[in-house]
């Protein structure tokens, strides 16, 4: 893109600097609109497997029910609590939203179009990633009302717990990879299963630490079954409880753009991201973008089926699992793949 | 410098000459312009989320939505004037899980850098970083029969 705008007269200072807020730009906006439209297929989906029709008034099929949300939400009074924090009230919607569309700045969604193609790519989204439960404790304790402040306590408790599996998953996709570029990663697919699958799922060893990774992301997401930080029947509405108007929207939107960042990791990291399913010549013709929009699709398809079906955890299951289950088999699955490694690549 | 350049680039503030520059674990090319993308996304985006909050509360003076009262001011408890003040003692555990959280991010925080270095440097690392999991292991057993995994 820095070409283009060389073309047009620029130097090549001021063209990489139009080039690289064109690409932000380019990230930030369609992943806002993402957003707003898988809100409204989340709705869509839940709605068919409760055999309920779901938003269908407003435009087309319901189409622009998150548009309609989005302009009603805006136009609210924005109430901020006399006993809150005033500054940290503010502050914890921006902090929220800020981090979760930051860490795509490194996915890389195609061959070489990534927006910052740095080489700790993976590093750089676990660290940024972890930046969002501080959204979530400065909302609760600047609200200074009970349900808020529970749920914030819960909340961290959860992210943190299952960040420590995350970790240890991604320990063991690094291991395989040799690298923690992104594009390297995806590049390291290539042809992974018998030569001709892309993909890291199709393998032994990793394939039960993308059930782990999987299962983690839902919890560190507070989806459905782990969204006990929001669980209405105990906690109102969670740390939002004191929210309205945009800044409680804004948490909506941080939620499910960390929901698609989530599943855009199940399919970079397991699914060879932006390379079609198998090795095969034809399948090359589809864009790679394509491809890794279909992956991400399909993995949204199987949170939103995992929200409809699986009831709530509670929190001492929640927990178990976390610290009791996935901690040790996660660590378990560094050691051996790592032996493994060493066996086959560096010898005895 | 030829006059036409000005003075003052965002990429010569930083004296990198490719920003796109090539990925890799390749630690002579890392190069700090590689992250000046994301500090100007990170300006973005807290331009873009402080409108979204800021905005709407200048819209509301101007539509009229805002019209604050003492008890739409007052904190949410199910219709009730609080009963007691919300910041109070909470649970220990929750502590207890911070701490383990430090010690296993810490743990995965030295695991990064040995995955990728660990095929270069041979057994003796490989051997090394079992040791250390083993002391940690031993440590977490120790802590999970004390019951700080326990939550009834």
């Amino acid at each position: 893109m820095t070409a283009f705008f060389q073309s047009l007269g620029m130097t090549y200072e001021w063209a990489w600097f139009t080039s690289t807020i064109a690409g932000i730009l380019l990230i930030a906006l369609p992943l806002m609109l993402a957003v707003a439209m898988i809100i409204y297929v989340d709705r869509k989906i839940w709605a068919a497997m409760a055999l309920r029709k779901g938003p269908n008034v407003v435009g087309p099929f319901g189409l622009l029910q998150s548009f309609a949300d989005g302009l009603k939400v805006f136009l609210q009074e924005t109430i901020i609590p006399s006993a809150a924090n005033k500054g940290l009230f503010l502050l914890a919607p921006i902090i929220t939203f800020t981090v979760a569309l930051l860490a795509w700045a490194v996915i890389p969604f195609n061959s070489g179009a990534v927006l910052a193609d740095i080489n700790v790519g993976l590093l750089y989204i676990l660290a940024v990633s972890s930046l969002g439960v501080y959204g979530v404790v400065i909302s609760g304790w600047a609200s200074n009302s009970k349900y808020p402040f529970f749920s914030a306590m819960r909340a961290a408790a959860q992210m943190i717990s299952y960040e420590v599996s995350i970790g240890f998953t991604l320990v063991c996709v690094v291991l395989w990879a040799g690298t923690f570029n992104m594009n390297g990663i995806v590049l390291a697919q290539q042809g992974h299963g018998l030569g001709f699958v892309n993909g890291f799922f199709f393998n032994p060893l990793l394939f039960p630490m993308w059930v782990v990774f999987l299962i983690s992301a839902l919890a560190e997401t507070a989806r459905a079954p782990f969204d006990l930080t929001e669980a209405e029947s105990e906690l109102v509405a969670g740390y939002q409880t004191e929210y309205s108007s945009m800044s409680f929207a804004l948490f909506w939107l941080g939620e499910y753009a960390n929901v698609l960042l989530m599943c855009t990791l199940n399919a970079v990291l397991f699914f060879g991201g932006w390379l079609p399913p198998v090795e095969w010549s034809l399948l090359y013709y589809v864009p790679g973008w394509l491809w890794l929009f279909i992956k991400i699709f399909f993995f949204f398809f199987v949170f939103s089926w995992i929200k409809a079906t699986v009831p709530r955890f509670r929190y001492d299951q929640l927990m178990r699992l976390g610290w009791k289950i996935f901690l040790p088999l996660s660590l378990l699955f560094v050691v051996l793949i790592s032996g493994w490694l060493m066996l086959t690549r560096y010898g005895v | 410098m030829s006059p036409t350049i000005p003075a003052i680039t965002p990429v010569a503030l930083l004296g990198a000459a490719a920003p796109f520059a090539q990925s890799g674990l390749d630690l002579a090319q890392t190069d700090l312009a590689q992250w000046l993308p994301i500090l100007i996304f990170l300006g973005i985006a807290v331009l873009l989320s402080a409108g979204f909050v800021f905005a709407p509360i200048v819209a509301s003076r101007f539509t009229g939505a805002h019209r604050p009262g003492d008890e739409k001011l007052s904190e949410y408890e199910c219709g009730f004037p609080a009963f007691e003040a919300p910041r109070r003692a909470f649970d220990v555990r929750f502590y207890l899980v911070a701490i383990l959280f430090i010690i296993f991010d810490l743990e995965v925080a030295f695991l990064f850098p040995w995955a990728v270095t660990v095929f270069d440097l041979g057994w003796q690392a490989w051997g090394g970083m079992i040791v250390f999991l083993t002391v940690l292991t031993v440590g977490f057993l120790y802590e999970w029969k004390k019951g700080a995994l326990e939550w009834e």
